[in-house]
């Protein structure tokens, strides 16, 4: 081969594929081991930051204050999102409502570095989800079940995370959303090719997506745990059910000493299969959040039916 | 002799990497305490978040014992990983190792939505390898102890020094081994 150009030319290289899926799920891919906490302040982003999170969702109000106020949840103020990214190295995520394309286009002019398409928000749309592959930036959507989470991913989703109950300060939702995700993954393994077109049909999913999981037993993207994580012991059991991550909502801001128990559940998080390490940060901590028992909730309040 | 490649498991994309040695069919093993590093022969340190990694590797109480191993083992950092390796970073947030003298730039390419993909050259066999950036950072102040591996519009974006190399962007998102290859057969 001849080479025609200097040295400095030669060390040019070329850009390709600007926003490819491979790069979204990239980040997701980072974020594994790590605990993506809530926060509504820039002072909140700083402790959890301190703590060890490895990303923070900024929003106005938590997913517990969002259940007591009642009215219609929306994006949260740029503003107060710009301050948040102001203040910290982490990667910055944010919610808009489900469906609600525009607020994901101004969150994306922001330069957020994850969107949440969340049911914590109120849906803009009972029919239909936002074409996420049209956006450079990265989406995380929530399940309940296999056939959800397929869905998202087919529109382009980057990483999932199972529903569970937000705000609710109870794991129940988060554990059963785990299993049955892990349930129906485990079971499509050992299914032969030709049922796997009347699985798709069942599930409501791609048919390539359903092939995928199949034979690898996994979701094609990372896929994380939320809803209703409030103390380390939390943080351990849904990483040892399958969760690659945690997100932890009310869980942080709403216990007495937020930077303790962040910090504890950062520790959790990567040691969740050690028991010596869950019982030493799990010592001492301030009283966790209070919390609602299922039967608290009437099933209209329930966030985790949102999506479809 | 033992053949046994930690992979520092404190958060990130260990497994990725653990995966790339299995294919390689090298041993590997996680890595979150110090007695950990025992029987290990070389050491990734993997992409993720730099502040939480730094803030792991004081509290797991692996910070002396990764600079005493990096004294005669080889030591690979991507990305966060490769944050952790350098003597300076723009951000006191994290405490660097000091494997490499360099200053690492912490965000250089920017935000998510300037992530990217590109096909940058390797010098040490002159082929072109497709490499994902993810808020990838920066190298500077190199000394001449370093060596550039590759470059990306001119800038270093991959370094060596002795048996370590440090990368900017992630092999172990791509079904490429060469880059794992070389360090081990360094």
């Amino acid at each position: 081969m001849i080479n025609t150009t200097d040295n400095n030319t030669a060390d040019n290289s070329t850009n390709t594929a600007d926003g490819a899926f491979e790069v979204k799920v990239g980040l997701a891919e980072m974020l594994k081991g790590g605990a993506i906490m809530d926060v509504t302040n820039a002072e909140q982003a700083k402790i959890a930051e301190d703590a060890g999170a490895c990303a923070v969702m900024a929003l106005e109000r938590i997913p517990s204050d969002i259940r007591r106020d009642g009215g219609v949840a929306r994006m949260s103020d740029p503003e107060m999102i710009q301050q948040i990214k102001d203040t910290v190295s982490i990667p910055v995520m944010a919610k808009c409502r489900i469906g609600h394309f525009a607020e994901a286009q101004i969150l994306q002019a922001l330069e957020v570095d994850f969107i949440d398409e969340s049911e914590v928000l109120t849906p803009a749309d009972d029919t239909n989800h936002i074409y996420k592959n049209d956006f450079a930036v990265p989406f995380v959507c929530g399940a309940t079940n296999l056939g959800e989470a397929l869905r998202r991913i087919g529109e382009g989703a980057a990483m999932m995370r199972t529903k569970g109950e937000a705000g609710s300060g109870n794991i129940v939702e988060a554990v059963r959303h785990m299993r049955a995700l892990q349930d129906e993954m485990q079971r499509l393994t050992r299914l032969g090719k030709e049922q796997l077109m009347s699985v798709a049909k069942e599930l409501g999913a791609p048919y390539d997506l359903v092939c995928y999981v199949a034979e690898h037993g996994e979701l094609p993207v990372p896929n994380f745990s939320a809803g209703g994580i409030a103390t380390p012991a939390d943080a351990a059991l849904v990483r040892q059910l399958g969760a690659q991550a945690v997100f932890v909502g009310s869980g942080i801001f709403k216990s007495d000493d937020p930077a303790a128990r962040a910090a504890a559940i950062v520790k959790a998080t990567t040691h969740f299969d050690d028991p010596a390490v869950l019982l030493e940060v799990s010592r001492g901590l301030q009283p966790a959040m209070k919390g609602l028992a299922m039967s608290e909730i009437a099933e209209e309040e329930r966030l985790a039916v949102r999506g479809w | 002799m033992n053949n046994t490649v930690g992979v520092l498991a404190l958060q990130g994309a260990y497994q990725k990497h653990i995966d790339i040695l299995s294919r390689l069919n090298i041993e590997s093993r996680l890595v979150r305490k110090a007695a950990e590093l025992e029987n290990c022969n070389a050491l990734i340190l993997p992409g993720g978040e730099s502040t939480t990694i730094s803030l792991l590797i004081q509290k797991n109480g692996l910070y002396e014992p990764i600079i005493d191993f990096a004294k005669n083992h080889a030591v690979m950092g991507v990305c966060a990983g490769m944050i952790m390796m350098a003597n300076e970073v723009d951000d006191k947030r994290v405490t660097p190792l000091g494997l490499i003298p360099f200053k690492a730039l912490r965000n250089f390419y920017g935000s998510q939505v300037h992530s990217f993909t590109a096909d940058i050259k390797l010098k040490f066999n002159n082929s072109t390898f497709k490499a994902p950036f993810i808020r990838a950072p920066g190298l500077e102040n190199l000394t001449s102890d370093v060596t550039i591996l590759a470059r990306h519009n001119g800038d270093a974006v991959m370094i060596g020094a002795g048996n370590h190399i440090a990368l900017s962007f992630h092999p172990e998102l791509t079904d490429d081994t060469r880059i794992h290859e070389y360090w081990l057969s360094k």
